[in-house]
């Protein structure tokens, strides 16, 4: 049977897939100062797309599963990769971070904008951003 | 700069005491201060206290006595017991006050701390999606700076296997079993590269600590220890923090740097003139970190720094000798102030097994927390 699996983005303002993928800052009206995330509400910022690749400023691995709320992620709980991703002539955005294996994650790696499902509840896949190594399939 | 002195010190053993309240635990360690000084409750004319998670300190009148004094209550996540410190001092400094009373107490309860993401300003997916985590922001930091510095896996277990080391010497402190680094090595990975015995916990304790003027001291014959600086920051732009979804290209100090120096102007000193130091060690790489922005090394010399026991207790510069937050554990209300404690005891020379056998001149202990404050404290003889 065909399963029709809806896709939730976990915040609009954050990032959008549709037409292509794109991850959302703010920049100062005043001073082209880029920041991350953008706030709708902060009048000071308009809404622009950040640079979807960047280096690898640092990383780690998350072992244990953060408390929920406000950890929202899949469970049984599996270790992830988190990391710093610098954007040029942006910011250094905090991400998760999609790898094959830990192993290859090393500073100043060249990563590039991805999605993760966060996790998934019946037909419904609640999807964040991510970065993962250049060149390696979605 | 007008003079504060501390004439009393007391504290409630760190760890865990099952049976008694966080607020509890406050009052013993205000009680013994005021013994250790000589003095009675309604002898104190202004008080600064907090904890971040045990209950309003003020509300200690009811079990201290009811005497009318003005009592601030300090909310600075881990640089609690330093601001605490700070108001009490500025107090003393002011000439409106003689003595005063810094508190710091906490308990709390087992695991990682819970932050919600709208407490701290920031959106809720960054909490959903696994981002907000305090120990990430520890390994990521570190991992950059191990890469930049070359700093090895084995330097993190030394600074771990030193607290654990001073800890057992520590009658207050939680952990007292040593343990060697290969343990330390092969404990489960929290957040790479920081194992489970590189990382303090959240626990209990509390300190209080008895200020006053230069002329109460002197009436009083307790002249002994002087605090020379006593320097509170917030972040400057650039600085990276915990729960950050994202750090400025343009890197600026921490808040820990600027702090440093404003305290070593304060007391016109410069790290050469310390004797022993109590650095923020919420995990063994920030002891290393810290080593570095307090001013006592370049970024890359603690690796050979370690590896030559110069900040175990008979090296060169003593560090976290009552085994840090790493062996005490993290009540956040009063870690600031244990650190002071800790450099009271080792200037009086009553420190027994784990006593600094050089003589103490000056003093230094620095507390972080988050979202981005440091303390620092400067005492002298």
């Amino acid at each position: 049977m065909l399963r029709i699996v809806n896709i939730r983005i976990i915040d609009p303002d954050l990032f959008e897939t549709s037409p292509t993928l794109r991850l959302f800052g703010g920049r100062e009206r005043t001073t082209g100062r880029i920041v991350f995330p953008y706030a709708a509400e902060d009048e000071r910022f308009e809404r622009v797309p950040l640079p979807d690749r960047g280096t690898l400023w640092s990383y780690t691995v998350q072992r244990f599963m953060p408390k929920a709320p406000p950890y929202a992620g899949a469970e049984p709980f599996e270790p992830f990769a988190v990391g710093y991703v610098l954007l040029p002539g942006a910011c250094i955005v905090a991400a998760r971070l999609q790898c094959r294996s830990f192993s290859e994650l090393r500073l100043e790696l060249p990563m590039e904008l991805t999605t993760l499902v966060l996790r998934r509840n019946d037909d419904v896949a609640t999807v964040i951003y991510g970065f993962k190594p250049e060149g390696t399939p979605g | 700069m007008k003079h504060a002195y501390i004439i009393g010190a007391g504290i409630h053993p760190f760890g865990r005491t099952e049976g008694r309240s966080g607020l509890e635990q406050g009052a013993l360690a205000a009680r013994a201060a005021l013994a250790d000084a000589g003095l009675e409750w309604a002898d104190i004319q202004v008080a600064y206290g907090g904890s971040d998670s045990a209950g309003r300190a003020d509300t200690l009148v009811t079990q201290l006595g009811l005497t009318g004094v003005p009592f601030v209550n300090v909310l600075n996540g881990c640089a609690t017991g330093g601001s605490a410190l700070f108001g009490a001092r500025a107090a003393i400094a002011s000439d409106e006050f003689d003595l005063a009373l810094a508190l710091g107490f906490d308990k709390h309860p087992r695991g990682a701390f819970d932050p919600k993401p709208a407490e701290w300003g920031l959106p809720e997916w960054y909490g959903a999606a696994g981002l907000m985590v305090t120990t990430q922001f520890f390994a990521m930091k570190l991992r950059r700076y191990m890469s930049l510095f070359d700093i090895t896996a084995a330097t993190l277990a030394r600074v771990a296997e030193k607290a654990l080391h001073n800890g057992a010497l520590a009658p207050h402190a939680w952990r007292r079993t040593a343990l060697d680094m290969g343990t330390i090595l092969a404990s489960p990975m929290v957040n790479d590269p920081l194992t489970k015995y590189m990382f303090c916990s959240p626990a209990e304790g509390a300190v209080a600590l008895i200020l006053a003027s230069e002329k109460k001291a002197r009436e009083l014959g307790r002249t002994q220890t002087r605090i020379k600086a006593v320097t509170l920051r917030t972040r400057p732009p650039g600085s990276f923090e915990v729960f950050a979804p994202a750090i400025d290209l343009t890197p600026g100090p921490s808040p820990t740097v600027i702090a440093s120096r404003a305290a070593y102007e304060m007391a016109g000193l410069g790290p050469r003139d310390i004797d022993v130091a109590q650095l923020q060690d919420t995990e063994a790489g920030a002891e290393i970190m810290h080593m570095a922005e307090n001013g006592f090394c370049e970024d890359g010399e603690q690796e050979h720094w370690l590896a030559a026991g110069r900040t175990r207790l008979n090296g060169q510069l003593p560090i976290n000798t009552d085994g840090g937050c790493i062996a005490c554990g993290e009540p956040i209300g009063a870690s600031g102030l244990r650190q002071v404690y800790e450099n009271v005891i080792q200037l009086r020379g009553v420190g027994g097994a784990r006593q600094v056998p050089n003589k103490i001149r000056n003093a230094y202990s620095h507390v972080y927390g988050a979202p981005g404050l440091a303390a620092v404290v400067i005492l002298g003889c």
